[in-house]
């Protein structure tokens, strides 16, 4: 999120040294602008971590008291996109697993949320959060279904397989149309926001709290403490595990890591966030329908992914900020060129198709490579000299 | 009984279209290792241009042979403008660039020609044929669709067999280093390749249009089941991808016809998972590899 918490990372990365005290090299070679508040920072990981997600809080709270209540409703969609992301990106990015059934992985959690919570906003039986961690579980157990399949496959493989999901899993809600809706979908009422909660904003802020903002706010919530975990996980023994395992399969079986076990395991973990993603998408847009998680929703993912940079968390949240905010722009220009509203909501999605395209053809590190490429020219040493030799 | 030659006899058909798909991402799996998810995106694009032709008062032949021809262009643009600089890289990048084209194509699709359903036609009678009093699901349109996927087989298989073009395209495919030192253009055999596969995938395109409705997403099902097919067939061989496709287009006709259409997509992934975990290769691979 922020850029102390950042900046250890990426140094890791640079170097190429998986298992590197990153935190005790990175500072040595050249005393930066920035150390003397690096060493006032948390010794722990989790601590500096916990710190910048409380930063984060903050600023999320600032930014939904200050807009209106249309960009409250854009960051609420956004941060369902950008917890999906997320889990996009600890898949491909840090496993090198690519998944085009990420979209087919929200639908479960969406419809599990849809059937937990019904259509009737009082005759819920189960508090938000319970309803979606169990959305997560549900989907964390398809995702155990999935990867155990997916370990095995890589690359077009890999990527032919998620593809039939994502278009095999919708064709289940209209077979189950009794239970799961048809092409319909389920109806999900929206929670209201607990007494408790808007007290607490009203506290803060003198603002009250409508059901868009208090949405955005569970959304963005959600999105803080999937960041903290994952952020822990991609730096602890866990992800630098993930990361040997993406990065040369023999020498981490060589070094004793199992390789099956590993990559379901960051599937499940992947396919977690993607349930919790889903579970927000349906409390935001209030519908679970099939027409909501086609082929499209997985490829836009994979869009904030990979146009953000593949395995970094602050580009997952890029892109998705990019998708959700330059669609109604991208629209608006197809309108004024004369396409009518159908054919305009069409200009998005080619955007996305030019972009993934440009994207690996001109920078295929990503937005973040982009600047980090920048941030270390203007700094007077290439990174790419140190890369290429460790490598 | 007569449920069950109904559901085969349209499995037939499907799966001669499912073949010529399955067939046109094979051949550019082998020269390119890329396996092209927009294949499925590129034939619809084709199949609109033949239907505004066809609309605008030209027959259905004039619409079929433009489709084949701006397939070819297309195959041959897109290898040389987007995939040539992805090619032999990481294997994800390739994949996300025809991942890319496979939304771009199916968003421009929807821009230029409308993203509602629109009836294509056929080229001959769609009712079926009558045997001894009873109506049988087999039309003289099925018949067209199987005989041209087979005319066009057989012209691969002639191409890639007795032609001294053919033999370099072989070649390349099979060691482009060794290739290059020996004066083929290896470059040129890979765009072709492309170009091929296109024109293969155009004709699978308008030929599961005919008679039906199309949309721009109308092939997205379509590709997967090619790419299942073709993996059955070990995703090397082209003969094993005709087999493959006709193998899924007979047991997705029985899932439709038996368990529910709803369900076909979803049979396919369990196929294509239970082929991939079971024999990776593929069901025919290594002896029709090296068949044509």
């Amino acid at each position: 999120m922020t850029q102390q918490a950042d900046t250890p990372q990426d140094t890791e990365k640079d170097t190429g040294q998986p298992a590197a005290p990153a935190r005790a090299a990175a500072p040595a070679p050249r005393p930066g602008r920035f150390d003397a508040v690096r060493r006032r920072l948390p010794k722990s990981t989790f601590a500096r971590h916990a710190l910048a997600a409380l930063g984060g809080l903050v600023v999320v709270f600032l930014v939904l008291e200050l807009t209106n209540p249309f960009r409250n409703s854009q960051f609420a969609t956004m941060s369902y996109y950008a917890i999906a992301a997320v889990g996009l990106t600890t898949l491909t990015g840090l496993n090198g697993q690519i998944s085009l059934g990420h979209g087919a992985l929200m639908a479960v959690g969406a419809y599990t949320t849809g059937l937990l919570l019904g259509p009737d906003a009082d005759g819920a039986a189960l508090p938000l959060p319970i309803v979606m961690l169990v959305a997560m579980a549900v989907t964390a157990v398809v995702g155990v279904v999935v990867g155990a399949a997916a370990a095995r496959l890589h690359g077009p493989y890999l990527a032919g397989a998620t593809l039939a999901l994502a278009v095999a899993l919708p064709g289940l809600a209209i077979y189950f149309d009794e239970w799961l809706g048809g092409e319909q979908g389920l109806r999900i009422a929206a929670p209201r926001p607990p007494d408790w909660f808007s007290d607490a904003v009203y506290f803060l802020s003198a603002n009250e709290t409508p059901g868009v903002k208090y949405l955005a706010y569970v959304g963005w919530i959600t999105l803080l403490v999937v960041l903290l975990l994952m952020a822990n996980l991609k730096r602890g023994r866990v992800g630098r595990v993930w990361q040997a395992v993406r990065d040369d399969e023999v020498a981490a079986e060589l070094a004793g890591i199992r390789l099956g076990r590993t990559r379901v395991i960051a599937f499940v973990v992947s396919a977690a966030c993607a349930g919790l993603a889903g579970a927000v998408l349906a409390v935001v847009v209030r519908l679970a329908a099939p027409s909501g998680f086609t082929i499209v929703l997985s490829l836009s993912l994979l869009t904030a992914v990979v146009l953000g940079g593949l395995g970094s968390f602050t580009g997952a949240l890029l892109g998705s900020a990019l998708l959700v905010f330059l669609t109604p722009t991208v629209t608006n220009l197809g309108t004024s060129l004369g396409l009518d509203a159908t054919a305009a909501a069409e200009v998005a999605p080619f955007v996305y198709g030019v972009v993934l395209v440009l994207v690996m053809l001109l920078a295929p590190a990503g937005a973040v490579g982009v600047l980090r490429k920048l941030w270390h020219r203007t700094r007077g040493n290439h990174p790419g000299s140190s890369t290429r030799r460790s490598a | 009984m007569q449920q069950f030659l109904n559901v085969t006899l349209t499995g037939l058909a499907q799966g001669a279209v499912y073949s010529a798909i399955a067939l046109a991402l094979v051949l550019i799996w082998r020269s390119t290792r890329i396996v092209n998810f927009a294949q499925g995106a590129m034939a619809m694009f084709t199949t609109y241009i033949a239907l505004s032709l066809i609309e605008a008062g030209q027959s259905y032949w004039v619409g079929l042979l433009v489709a084949l021809v701006s397939g070819l262009v297309l195959g041959a643009l897109v290898e040389r403008v987007v995939v040539r600089p992805v090619e032999g890289g990481p294997e994800l990048n390739a994949v996300i660039v025809t991942l890319g084209l496979f939304v771009g194509f199916q968003a421009l699709a929807a821009i230029l020609f409308g993203s509602t359903f629109v009836s294509f036609p056929a080229p001959f009678d769609l009712r079926g044929f009558t045997v001894g009093g009873v109506n049988i699901a087999f039309t003289p349109n099925s018949i067209f669709v199987i005989a041209a996927v087979v005319v066009v087989m057989l012209a691969l298989v002639a191409l890639f067999r007795f032609t001294n073009l053919g033999l370099q395209m072989r070649a390349s495919a099979f060691s482009q280093e060794v290739s290059r030192l020996l004066g083929v253009r290896v470059g040129a055999m890979l765009t072709l390749g492309w170009a091929l596969a296109a024109v293969v995938g155009s004709l699978a395109g308008v030929l599961i249009a005919g008679g039906n409705l199309v949309s721009p997403n109308y092939m997205d099902a379509v590709v997967v089941f090619g790419f299942v097919a073709a993996v059955l067939g070990g995703l090397e061989s082209p003969g094993g991808a005709v087999v493959g496709g006709l193998t899924i287009g007979l047991l997705l006709s029985y899932v439709s016809g038996y368990l529910g259409s709803e369900l076909v997509a979803l049979a396919a992934l369990v196929i294509l998972v239970a082929v991939l975990l079971v024999r990776p290769q593929g069901l025919f691979s290594h002896a029709a590899a090296r068949r044509v």
